[in-house]
């Protein structure tokens, strides 16, 4: 029942939700009646009820067998009608009549000051309270939705965003889950062969969060879009989100190093999500993370860098959004491979201590100088659950692929043109 | 005659009035009967009630947008007035007939 919208509105305005009115009221499963209250040209004289009402949502209700019903805006009859005690007794009538005919159903109303709805009748006289918000927040808006009140059943209490669009509307409930995801002892390889010698000599955890965290520059890109492609070559699926790079970007800075993405994406193994992390807050990213991975389905998931992802929000909203993120990810087994990149050497370690607790395996890239040359280091700050090494390795990007190299083997002491001949003694 | 025709300007021959019920309760039977009384009073003659019991054809509310009971309907003349209630109120009934400017009325 529609107050505020005429019919032909109405199915204009939900045919961009991909629902077809038309359809559904041809098979009988819809129906439409709108109901208009023009306060001029209705003179109000003595006791009257909402009989009225009653008896065309009974028949509404009848002719098709309804087991809904929706009644946008409600409020609105204020707006029409003068007598507010009579309205309010009938709408209080309204709700007794709609439980005992069985039916469910959804009343909207507009927010007033102080209380939920404008008349303050609504929400005490319901089973259950969702409210809806749009916030802007920096130039960014999030839709949320919350559970108020819902009579007979626990809920959760917290704010969710929403997403609407093409596809129709998405809640993400995305609470920090209980700890009670299951732990498989399968192991996926990193696509580095070294690297997964480094992991007890088989790669990641099946379902592990794995976070790489380095300077500028220092290969991380490199490190999860391997990956990704070791990933896609056992045949799974895998999504990839470039928040700094586009698709094409991405595929053609990993051909340098000898990666060829492309054949993957061609055959729709790999999913390359590129969008701007400015483009979105904090929750309403997450929202499209997890719309992305629901739709897609994949096995291993990156997201590359979490960095600057967080940085459009606070450092406890953050940290609460990657928990949930990790969570999730977990709670479907999937492996996520996050980078991060960390300002100043001196801080590398520190930087991402407050993830660090969520992170099962935690790589380190970063410059490494040594007898005046600077190469890239690769070590592992911890993996749960396996043993690990604990020796810095060499890491180089060549056009062939990714290598690491045991540096007690590739580096001998060199003695170079740079290097001073009365100096290097002393390094013995 | 002057007068006579400034009267049959303001009301024409034809009234056409429906009155929504639900049913034979209380207010419906007090408002058929206020309203009786209200034409016969002023438009002897020339007025035609239809009472629709929408308790016997629901289908009949949603087309002249009913939603209060008791509801007095104008159809004709144009335009469409409305009036809810049990019209115990004869001066308002008189001001959404347009029988009587709204100044004169007990708003």
């Amino acid at each position: 029942m529609a107050f505020e919208e005429i019919p032909e509105e109405l199915t204009a305005n939900v045919r961009s939700l991909d629902f077809d009115l038309d359809k559904l009221v041809g098979e009988k499963k819809l129906i439409i009646d709108h109901v208009r209250v023009e306060r001029s040209e209705i003179e109000e004289t003595g006791e009257y009820d909402l009989e009225g009402l009653f008896v065309r949502l009974g028949h509404a209700i009848d002719s098709i067998a309804a087991k809904r019903v929706v009644l946008d805006t409600l409020e609105t009859l204020f707006g029409g009608l003068s007598n507010a005690s009579i309205l309010r007794s009938e709408l209080r009538r309204l709700f007794r009549w709609l439980k005992d005919r069985g039916v469910t159903a959804i009343i909207t109303a507009e927010r007033g000051e102080g209380t939920l709805t404008r008349h303050g009748l609504e929400e005490y006289v319901s089973d259950c309270v969702i409210v809806l918000d749009h916030r802007v927040t920096e130039q960014l808006s999030t839709r949320r939705l919350r559970i108020v009140k819902y009579r007979g059943s626990t809920h959760g209490t917290n704010e969710f965003p929403f997403l609407i669009d093409e596809n129709g509307i998405s809640v993400l409930p995305i609470t920090s889950a209980l700890l009670t995801h299951d732990a498989p002892t399968e192991r996926v390889s990193s696509g580095i062969k070294e690297l997964d010698g480094m992991l007890s000599g088989e790669g990641y955890f099946r379902g592990a969060s794995v976070l790489i965290s380095g300077t500028a520059g220092t290969g991380k890109t490199s490190i999860a879009a391997n990956f990704a492609a070791a990933c896609c070559a056992r045949g799974e699926r895998c999504l990839y989100f470039a928040f700094e790079e586009s698709p094409k970007q991405l595929v053609r800075n990993m051909r340098s190093i000898g990666l060829d993405l492309q054949p993957w994406i061609d055959n729709k193994l790999l999913q390359i999500h590129s969008a701007r992390p400015s483009l979105h807050g904090l929750e309403m990213h997450l929202a499209v993370v997890h719309k992305a991975i629901r739709d897609f389905q994949p096995h291993g998931v990156v997201i590359d860098p979490i960095s600057n992802f967080t940085a459009s929000g606070s450092a406890t909203d953050s940290k609460s959004m990657l928990t949930r993120l990790v969570d999730f990810l977990k709670s479907r087994q999937i492996t996520a491979v996050f980078t991060s990149l960390v300002g100043g050497v001196v801080a590398l370690e520190e930087n991402d201590v407050g993830v660090s607790s969520i992170i099962d395996t935690w790589l380190l890239v970063r410059d490494v100088e040594l007898h005046g040359e600077r190469t890239r280091g690769l070590y592992l700050l911890k993996s749960r659950g396996m043993a690990h090494s604990n020796r810095v390795r060499e890491f180089l990007l060549t056009v062939r692929g990714v290598q690491l190299i045991d540096w007690s083997t590739s580096r001998p002491p060199i003695h170079t043109a740079h290097n001073e001949p009365q100096i290097s003694p002393t390094h013995k | 005659m002057s007068d006579a025709d400034s009267g049959n300007d303001d009301h024409p021959e034809k009234w056409e009035l429906r009155l929504y019920v639900a049913g034979q309760t209380p207010k419906s039977v007090a408002a058929f009967s206020n309203l009786k009384r209200v034409c016969e009073e002023h438009l002897s003659g020339k007025y035609k009630i239809e009472v629709i019991d929408l308790l016997k054809n629901p289908q009949l509310a949603q087309g002249d947008q009913i939603v209060a009971i008791p509801t007095l309907v104008r159809k004709l003349p144009e335009p469409v007035r409305k009036i809810i209630g049990d019209l115990s109120n004869t001066d308002r009934v008189l001001v959404g007939l347009q029988l009587r400017p709204q100044s004169q009325g007990s708003k």
